[in-house]
């Protein structure tokens, strides 16, 4: 077997230092009736060439899929991975290491995280970020966990009904029992953003909105700070679509008490929903209530800068029970990722990037407008993802469009919104070449007349 | 590690006019009507400007400053620091599974689906259990999502109890994800040896008591052979054993958790199933049940209907949703392509090998003079405590003294029963001459606390850094976690 190295040799002269005749000797200390006395049933071990083969034939299977035209969203972005990155990350010190507990043996994971922190806080505007936690719906829940502990007052939690659909799902799943109320936040049908009633919002703990919300709607954090602030409340916001973030006006910059979002845009493939980014940032005075790591700057002995896990008495190794968060793996190299992805493209890509985005939907958007049979359900402000009505269900428009153009139209809001039935939300990236949108045109036209 | 100098911080190199990428150029005609629409940023300040071979160099240079298990042994106790196949790696960059997104048609993502099913089956067959999630993308994202099963199956039954028991000896993930569970962590006393006290657990052990966690083969790398006494105590008392399966690639093939009475486990794919610990994530941890608490998994779970077409499934008993979708994908497709290498024979040689390994090195470093507070045979990992050590040398020193050896250190400082432990987890992919070469180290490292303790205390020598001032960095004044335009 080719990762294991022993030998009959050296197996044998083990046991003899050991001093003891058979290896199954030391597993004796499991008591017999436990031991298992048959074969696993596991399919047959393949040689790498064989199992390559068959997991190319595997992967073949989608790649039908994979190359259709697609305009899908909703918090899985697609966007074009440089080469460098791929290259880099297959440098085995970052691959192959661990959670950096010895400093003096990780400065290289120490201070790419470390620089991921800065990012994250200069996008978003907020003072510092962590190290990264699993994904944007995780980030939600955890950020929620923090207010709990921040807040003094309310109970209630206040959630746009526009925030993604899993990543509501996933917040009551955490919050179901430890018995933190959820209350909806309804929207405006007329422009698809989140209504701040400061009458409707009780004994809060916080306010969660998307930004832009699962419409692509570019919510106004600026009223809903001022209805937060009214109620005495901490306001969160969740972006689902961090390259937005280059082009908007950053979340700190409204006052957001937590900033958390889904970094998967910067760098990492679809990948069938995971490995994913979670991102959380908040202000100086909420440091310590972060959940997850925090990579610090400071000295060696010295007097050399050096990088270190720090406020390290928040987490569950030593706080145990009273800990922030139970969080340990986090997303290390995926948080390394992204910090690539933002260096390479910098202060004047990653706004042109953005931008490309911006221009590349709004040029679909004007193109569907024209189109008999498509409106626009909501008037708010977007980024690259926007919702259209037809006269039919937004699963049959998108049923028609895969089968019969190979084209992945968007997402059916129906599931999660039975009353925009017929509303499909549609996401456009640099990845959407002028092609893609004179066929999906093309398409809407013919399907719709 | 051969890059010493201090690297610049990326936002104090390059100038302006740099770019690392070519984008396409954006229609003119199109440029000035949309962005009106927008409350847009000023610049991205304080971001850098740089090309693609400075970006290259920066990163090429921080990742020398960094030690893996490829450059050098790394026997992480607890956290399994195998060899990560390559084979994986090229598997999980292939087009047809980075390109798949989860909103596709259920009937265009059928090769996903079957690949995870057919590592749940894999995964049910290895530890005995009936069904997996494998939703979780950490261990103790498992150990949350295990207990949150536990809690529904109570509130299904129309009872709700608040306590979880937990062995001192445990991960500290273990309380915590407790906690956020909602239940109420009672600490255990462990044996020395960090077994179970059957009568302390008879104490304790009430009907609000909702499930005990277990750590098997225990934190101290021994296995509770009381364990099967204990989980009829558990049942006994319709409470559920938990598994904090960090541990599994002892018993690969050998034992599975669920012939030991078992209800839940946990697993890491990044320490059993050889994914990539990627300098700290992202990893997956698959939390397996047996059949009465089925309904209670995380949605979506995986079907496969009549005609073998698989789909997603929301139980309506579900505890809902833990993750965006179905966890880390691509490190699941890793340990899945990890167990089609290894089948059966392999598994068994896994832990045979890893614990062959574990105690040569246990044997060997007591022949040392290193304190092994339990000397008897262990399982996949070896305790030492500091004890034998000279007055005024302490764990930490021949920890910081291994790297100067080219090694990185143990765990230290955990199980926190032991007094200054050093926990040793070789795994099996490390060949004879390597253990050889570690003991040989181990003994120069002993034998210079005696003579030369200085050169423990001041170690190590030759890193990029020297001891770093932990106190200081952490000092609310000194408190640096980002960098700022001066």
């Amino acid at each position: 077997m080719r990762y294991i190295p022993e030998t009959k040799s050296d197996h044998d002269a083990m046991l003899e230092t050991i001093g003891v005749d058979h290896v199954d000797k030391l597993f004796e200390q499991i008591p017999s009736e436990l031991r298992l006395k048959k074969p696993l049933n596991l399919p047959a071990p393949l040689s790498e060439m064989e199992l390559t083969a068959v997991m190319e034939k595997f992967a073949e299977e989608s790649e039908a899929a994979v190359k259709k035209t697609s305009f899908l969203g909703g918090g899985i972005n697609r966007h074009f991975i440089p080469a460098a990155i791929s290259a880099l990350l297959s440098r085995e010190e970052f691959l192959t290491s661990y959670t950096p507990y010895q400093p003096e043996a990780s400065q290289g994971t120490l201070q790419a995280l470390y620089e991921f922190q800065t990012y994250i806080a200069m996008l978003s505007g907020m003072d510092v970020a962590n190290a990264s936690l699993y994904d944007g719906a995780t980030a939600t829940a955890e950020a929620v966990l923090m207010a709990k502990r921040l807040s003094r007052k309310g109970k209630i939690v206040y959630v746009s009904k526009a925030l993604h659909p899993h990543y509501r799902e996933t917040l009551s799943t955490y919050m179901r029992d430890i018995d933190v109320p959820i209350v909806e936040l309804p929207f405006d049908e007329k422009t698809g953003k989140t209504i701040f009633d400061p009458e409707k919002i009780t004994d809060a703990m916080c306010m969660v909105v998307g930004y832009p919300n699962y419409f692509g709607v570019i919510e106004d954090l600026g009223e809903a700070k001022e209805v937060a602030t009214k109620v005495e409340t901490l306001l969160i916001s969740v972006t689902t679509e961090a390259l937005s973030l280059a082009l908007l006006k950053p979340p700190g910059e409204f006052g957001v008490d937590i900033f958390v979002g889904e970094g998967q845009s910067f760098g990492l493939p679809p990948s069938f929903g995971g490995p994913l980014l979670g991102l959380i940032a908040t202000g100086t005075a909420n440091v310590r209530n972060l959940p997850g790591r925090l990579i610090g700057r400071g000295k060696d002995k010295e007097g050399k800068d050096a990088f270190v896990i720090v406020i390290a008495t928040r987490e569950q190794h030593i706080k145990r029970e009273k800990a922030t968060s139970n969080i340990c793996t986090n997303e290390a190299l995926c948080a390394t990722t992204a910090a690539m992805y933002l260096t390479l493209h910098g202060k004047k890509g990653l706004p042109q990037l953005a931008e490309l985005n911006y221009e590349k939907a709004f040029l679909l958007r004007s193109r569907l407008s024209l189109i008999k049979n498509i409106e626009e359900p909501f008037s708010g402000t977007t980024f690259n993802e926007f919702v259209i009505r037809t006269k039919l269900s937004g699963c049959e428009l998108l049923h028609r469009l895969a089968s019969d153009y190979k084209i992945f139209g968007g997402i059916a809001l129906a599931d999660n919104y039975p009353e925009n039935k017929n509303d499909i939300l549609i996401s456009v990236t640099e990845m959407n070449t002028d092609e893609d949108v004179d066929k999906f045109v093309h398409a809407l036209t013919e399907i719709l007349k | 590690m051969i890059h010493n100098e201090p690297e610049k911080l990326i936002f104090e190199q390059g100038s302006a006019g740099r770019i690392g990428v070519d984008l396409p150029e954006i229609p003119s005609d199109l440029k000035v009507l949309p962005r009106k629409l927008l409350q847009t940023r000023g610049e991205l300040e304080g971001f850098p400007e740089v090309s693609e071979p400075e970006m290259i160099r920066h990163y090429t240079r921080l990742s020398q400053k960094n030690v893996g298990v490829d450059g050098t042994f790394y026997p992480l106790g607890s956290c399994t620091m195998k060899h990560n196949p390559r084979m994986n790696e090229r598997v999980a960059s292939m087009k047809g599974w980075t390109g798949l997104h989860p909103y596709m048609p259920v009937s265009e993502t059928q090769s996903a689906f079957k690949m995870l099913f057919e590592f749940e089956q894999m995964m049910n067959e290895i530890c005995g259990m009936d069904a997996f999630t494998l939703n979780p993308v950490a261990g103790s994202h498992g150990e949350l999502t295990g207990l949150k099963i536990i809690r529904a199956a109570f509130r299904a039954r129309g009872e709700k109890r608040e306590k979880v028991l937990i062995p001192t000896s445990a991960h500290g993930t273990n309380p915590a994800s407790a906690v956020l569970a909602g239940f109420t962590p009672i600490n255990i006393e462990v044996d020395p040896d960090g077994s179970v006290n059957i009568e302390a657990l008879e104490k304790v052990l009430d009907e609000n008591v909702a499930a005990m966690m277990i750590t098997n083969p225990s934190t101290l790398g021994l296995f509770e052979t009381n364990i099967k006494k204990i989980a009829d105590m558990l049942h006994a008392k319709g409470a559920y054993l938990y598994c904090d399966g960090a541990n599994l690639n002892a018993l690969v093939g050998k034992a599975r958790p669920g012939d030991m009475g078992f209800d839940v486990i946990q697993t890491n794919t990044h320490k059993t199933f050889s994914t990539p610990h990627g300098g700290g994530g992202p990893g997956a941890g698959p939390v397996g049940v047996k059949k009465e608490l089925i309904p209670f998994l995380p949605c979506p779970r995986i079907i496969k209907d009549k005609d073998g077409r698989f789909a997603p499934y929301f139980d309506k008993q579900s505890i809902g949703r833990i993750h965006s979708h179905y966890g880390n994908f691509l490190v699941l497709l890793r340990a899945y392509v990890y167990l089609r290498t290894m089948g059966d024979k392999g598994l068994r040689d896994v832990a045979e090998a890893a614990v062959l390994n574990a105690n040569y090195l246990r044997v060997s470093l007591a022949a040392l003079g290193y304190k092994v507070p339990f000397n008897r045979p262990c399982m996949h990992e070896c305790l030492l405590s500091e004890e034998n050590m000279p007055k005024g040398v302490v764990t930490l020193d021949v920890a910081k003294r291994l790297i100067d050896k080219g090694f990185h250190p143990m765990t230290i400082y955990f199980p926190l029963t032991v007094h200054g432990a050093m926990l040793i987890e070789p795994t099996e992919t490390e060949t004879k001459e390597t253990l050889d070469e570690f003991i040989k180290a181990m003994g120069e490292v002993l034998e210079e606390s005696k003579e030369t303790p200085d050169l423990l205390h001041e170690a190590p020598h030759i890193t990029p850094v020297q001891r770093v001032n932990e106190a200081e960095a952490n000092h609310p004044k000194k408190l640096n976690l980002r960098w700022k335009k001066q």
